[in-house]
């Protein structure tokens, strides 16, 4: 049951200190900037943050890790010329990084939104992202083991909303959305606006709204 | 003897070689270059990570054209999407390339080894912060991986090694390089001099110290 949330503030109140957060974006497409807001007001701490990036400019995610709040990143590319705020803290040991190819990352999200166990995976066999993990041969060709990537909260950015939670993204900004809003315990929209039901065609939603939590528009 | 290439002569001859009809994923830098010279009408779909196929040029932006920061390349530079253009997530744009559905990636590279071992994403250096976005999926995913680089390094160190001292990116999955010296065959059988620009093959096989087949 999905509930169409007043403030961004109300949308994010109840996430705990500790949580596992995915945060949706490539870069800024898609990035939910007013739930992150809303996020760092709200306070939580000791967070670890799963995103395809580790925050760009002062804005948005760079800004949560600005504050403190987030103890480890899981991403694929934090390194990005306007990433001087995750750069620093990195450097300066004040955050564990741990880094995923950037299919791994959506597939192992996407095996926890199915209620797959694990997968063996081509990608990364030989290298140093595979260091110590079980591999297996199939078929000729070896595969890695790799684990899903439960979130306890997704903050997802899509455009549009019906109120039964079904969601349609704008263009390359749907890029993780789809897969993280199936693999958190609760996951929490924002979108340019929410339509009454009926008004997106089942036939063109992304995200249905089982997937969805709460929404609110910003 | 003709001379050595330029970047856009080595788009120019990887886009010569990129079968009509192919989809295509272009990596971050030099690579994007090769979308210049494909003919038109070749059918060539490029197909970006971060979500779509059939991606047009880079965005103009403008009066009549605003840039939309919502349709970007994986360079998270603002693009534009041509008719026929899809979307899709993050899961779907990774399955293609595990699949087996994309044809041919380029890819700029540190290093290739003679057998096709690939090293582009990390330096490896203490103080290097590591980034791996799509590489490691796009080398070990289409069904041909081709590399554009200059075959020595500023300081002269070649890049095409017997064997790669840079961390890896994947194995055995690059099949063809294209340098400003020579384009050459890579993989399980070693490394094969197709053809060489403003230098000799004797003179290649001195400076790089490998058997070119």
């Amino acid at each position: 049951m999905v509930t169409i949330c007043d403030s961004a503030a109300e949308a994010v109140a109840d996430v705990a200190d500790g949580s596992t957060v995915l945060v949706g974006g490539f870069g800024p497409a898609g990035m939910p900037f007013t739930l992150i807001d809303a996020l760092i007001d709200q306070g939580a701490t000791d967070l670890t943050v799963v995103s395809n990036n580790a925050g760009n400019a002062d804005v948005g995610l760079a800004a949560l890790l600005a504050k403190g709040r987030v103890r480890k990143v899981v991403c694929s590319y934090p390194r990005q010329v306007d990433s001087w705020v995750f750069d620093a803290l990195y450097r300066e040991g004040r955050i564990e990084l741990e880094l995923v190819p950037q299919g791994n990352l959506a597939e192992r999200m996407r095996a926890a939104g199915a209620g797959i166990g694990a997968f063996f995976c081509p990608t990364g066999v030989g290298t140093p992202l595979a260091e110590g993990k079980e591999t297996r041969e199939i078929d000729g060709r070896t595969y890695v083991l790799e684990m899903p990537i439960k979130g306890d909260v997704a903050l997802v950015c899509a455009h549009r909303a019906d109120r039964a939670g079904n969601l349609v993204y704008r263009r390359t900004a749907r890029n993780f959305g789809p897969v993280m809003a199936t693999a958190a315990a609760t996951t929490v929209v924002q979108v340019s606006e929410v339509v009454d039901v009926g008004e997106i065609d089942p036939e063109v939603v992304v995200t249905p709204g089982i997937y969805v939590d709460r929404v609110v528009v910003a | 003897m003709s001379a050595a290439r330029t970047k856009e002569q080595i788009a120019a001859a990887i886009a010569r070689d990129i079968p009509a009809g192919s989809f295509v994923n272009l990596g971050i830098g030099q690579p994007t270059l090769v979308a210049d010279h494909l003919p038109p009408g070749s059918g060539v779909v490029l197909h970006t990570e971060n979500g779509m196929l059939g991606m047009g040029p880079a965005a103009r932006g403008g009066p009549d054209d605003p840039l939309d920061p919502d349709l970007t390349n994986a360079g998270k530079i603002p693009v534009t999407a041509l008719p026929g253009a899809s979307y899709f997530h993050q899961a779907d744009s990774f399955a293609m390339m595990r699949g087996g559905h994309l044809d041919v990636c380029v890819l700029g590279a540190f290093q290739v080894s003679v057998r096709g071992d690939l090293a582009n994403w990390h330096t490896g250096e203490p103080d290097a912060i590591p980034a791996v976005g799509g590489a490691m999926d796009l080398a070990i995913g289409a069904k041909q991986v081709f590399v554009m680089m200059t075959l020595f390094a500023n300081d002269g160190t070649p890049k095409l090694v017997p064997t790669c001292t840079y961390p890896l990116t994947g194995l055995g999955c690059v099949s063809r390089l294209y340098t400003d010296l020579a384009t050459f065959e890579v993989g399980a059988g070693g490394v094969r001099l197709l053809e060489a620009f403003g230098t000799t093959r004797d003179e290649l096989t001195e400076r790089l110290g490998v058997d070119l087949g």
